[in-house]
């Protein structure tokens, strides 16, 4: 007991917590118009859509589960949004049907997972793979789609303001909330606790496992469509080549940055807030210097390993970690 | 006798007029004809572009599978899907496989420069097509980087001028492609002579809408007064775009790309200040050309050394008219 209470102080959230305020103290000393106010909301709108699938990882991860299909639901269920759209559909049943794809994604991702009891990492990188192959095939014929003129009635969406605060960033900390709700008052979000602290446990004391694993993934689909359409929104098209992209490992980084482990039960939204910002304050210091996008990467990644080293070998993996075994 | 002679020259002349209306009835044949439809009747040309689905690619794939089915040639796409690796592979393999005439679209100077002397060496003819490699090969056909940098450098010089902040961003998409170093030297040579340009950035959005946007809203952060961005994909520039739209600003965003509808349409709605455009559709007609000659002349392959660079369009608000652009959702249907 003691012992957890002793690393909590020293816990990754805590390291990465600490390495993004002395990140963001040293941007602010050194980066002329960084501590601006304005520069800031761009900081954070930035990363505003990694933090939004970072939410709906985190649920998944939490459940000691993983959804490696998140950036393919993300951007094809978007698409297809667009798409539709383009092709005449009007944008509230557009709207609709993409998230029907999404949820429907979710749906088969997690019965795969709970009733033909697939590995989810198995499960979601196969389900990656055939929803980008099944969309841009039968439905999205081109890798990047437009948003056309019918469906501006929903641009605001990536890129309004509300009282000077754009709606991206608005978005994520509603999405936020309402994660953190989910899953630190629900019955379901507790269960989901439960499940991913000790599945058998949890299983033999009544929680009702295969519906909540099916849960999981369909939230996670339909919170990835809400990223989806901020995105489709803020910059007026889809590329869906972000699906061969690194995101889905960014995604993976904020949540497990944040400290959320990935065997399960431990962690909350507010970890991956701490891995979203963390990973803001990079990325517009560094384009601030006008540091190359592909040196970028190698001080990003540096930094990353070196968070997760030093998490190592203040917090050793104990007794439990070693039994259960990481994903 | 001097009848005889009038009957005798009206007898030939009416005699020759109907050798004529002969002729004329059955048509003159044109002995190159057979051998040209011979030529290519059966031949095989591959294409490995950067990857399908985008308005380019897709485009010269149809104009091109235009005139391989008229003179029955069998075009073959090979699509790498953005994969370096993957259109190395496919390259090699088509190497083996020994097609008529390779048409490449090269994702960087380096990755292919080699496959592509080593397609030369095995006889196949080697078009490369807007994005060349280091190795020059039989033909290149595109867009003449240079001079779109210049154009477009001249373009945002025409909005910063004196009175502005002159402050100019760059927002480039992949650094170590044919097209980013061509586009860069051409916006060097141009700003090295107005010293009073200060380009206060000069990053890569990895041709990507979204990184566009998060870079390019920094730098407006940084530089409120910022006057100008030179990009330089159509595509990736709707992030720019976006970003300046977000930012309030009046500034100039100047790009360029292969004319697509979504091009004019953004010019119209003023998101464009220009487009600086290489015609897609008649990039395949080049292409075809260039086909067609390599096969025509029998030269062997590595010989011609023939650049073609596509003529610049200057879409603006003043060049606009329907029918400017090319649609690459018509080509879908």
């Amino acid at each position: 007991m003691f012992g957890r209470i002793k690393s909590a102080l020293v816990s990754q959230e805590r390291i990465v917590l600490v390495t993004a305020v002395i990140l963001f103290c040293v941007f602010s000393l050194f980066l002329k118009g960084f501590l601006s106010a304005a520069n800031l909301l761009t900081l954070v709108r930035s990363v505003s859509v990694l933090g939004v699938l970072g939410v709906a990882m985190a649920i998944v991860v939490i459940g000691r589960g993983v959804d490696l299909a998140i950036v393919a639901t993300y951007a094809m269920s978007a698409a297809w949004t667009l798409r539709l759209a383009t092709q005449g559909v009007a944008i509230g049943p557009a709207l609709l049907l993409g998230l029907a794809l999404a949820v429907a994604v979710g749906l088969i991702n997690g019965l795969l997972i709970a009733f033909a009891e697939i590995p989810a990492l198995f499960a979601t990188l196969g389900m990656a793979a055939f929803v980008y192959g099944f969309v841009r095939f039968a439905l999205v014929p081109l890798v990047v789609v437009y948003m056309p003129a019918n469906a501006a009635s929903i641009s605001w969406i990536g890129g309004g303001f509300v009282a000077g605060v754009p709606t991206p960033i608005l978005l994520f900390a509603l999405v936020a909330f309402l994660g953190h709700a989910f899953l630190a008052f629900t019955k379901a979000g507790r269960f989901i606790y439960a499940m991913g602290d000790n599945f058998a446990a949890a299983r033999n004391s009544g929680a009702p496992v295969r519906g909540l694993i099916v849960l999981q993934y369909a939230l996670s689909a339909a919170i990835a469509y809400v990223a989806g359409i901020i995105t489709a929104t803020a910059v007026s098209s889809v590329n869906t080549n972000v699906v061969n992209s690194s995101l889905i490992y960014d995604v993976i980084l904020v949540v497990v940055l944040g400290g959320i482990g990935l065997s399960g039960g431990r962690g909350g939204i507010r970890n991956v807030l701490v891995g979203t910002l963390l990973i803001g304050i990079l990325l517009n210091g560094m384009t601030i210097m006008n540091i190359q996008y592909t040196l970028q990467n190698v001080i990003r990644s540096l930094i990353l390993l070196s968070a997760i080293v030093l998490d190592s070998l203040v917090n050793p993996r104990d007794e439990q970690t070693e039994q259960q075994g990481d994903i | 006798m001097r009848m005889g002679r009038i009957a005798a020259t009206l007898g030939l002349a009416l005699s020759l007029t109907g050798a004529a209306a002969y002729a004329t009835a059955a048509g003159i044949d044109d002995p190159r004809r057979a051998d040209y439809f011979k030529d290519f009747a059966g031949k095989t040309i591959a294409f490995v572009p950067v990857t399908m689905g985008i308005d380019l690619t897709e485009g010269w794939a149809a104009v091109m599978k235009q005139q391989a089915d008229r003179l029955h040639m069998k075009l073959e796409i090979r699509d790498p899907h953005f994969s370096a690796d993957a259109g190395a592979q496919a390259i090699t393999s088509l190497i083996s496989e020994k097609p008529d005439v390779l048409v490449v679209h090269n994702p960087d100077v380096n990755s292919y420069a080699r496959l592509l002397k080593r397609a030369e060496a095995a006889g196949i003819h080697v078009i490369q097509i807007n994005m060349r490699s280091n190795y020059n090969s039989d033909v290149y056909v595109g867009a003449d980087w240079i001079g779109i940098g210049e154009a477009e450098a001249n373009a945002v010089l025409e909005k910063c001028g004196p009175g502005t902040s002159q402050k100019v961003a760059i927002l480039q998409g992949q650094p170590t492609s044919g097209s980013d170093s061509g586009m860069m030297k051409g916006a060097d040579n141009v700003f090295s002579k107005h010293p009073e340009i200060k380009v206060v950035a000069n990053l890569a959005g990895e041709w990507d809408a979204t990184k566009a946007q998060s870079i390019i809203s920094t730098v407006i952060q940084q530089n409120p007064d910022l006057c100008g961005v030179v990009g330089f994909w159509d595509v990736m520039d709707l992030g720019a775009a976006a970003a300046i739209k977000q930012s309030g600003k009046p500034i100039v965003l100047v790009t360029s790309g292969g004319g697509e509808q979504m091009a004019c349409d953004n010019v119209a709605k003023g998101v464009f200040y220009k487009e600086i455009a290489y015609q897609v559709m008649n990039q395949g007609r080049d292409i075809n050309d260039m086909i067609a000659t390599v096969l025509e002349t029998g030269l062997p392959a590595g010989k011609l050394k023939a650049v073609i660079y596509s003529p610049q369009l200057v879409i603006s608000k003043e060049s606009l008219h329907p029918g400017l652009c090319w649609s690459a959702a018509a080509l879908k249907k």
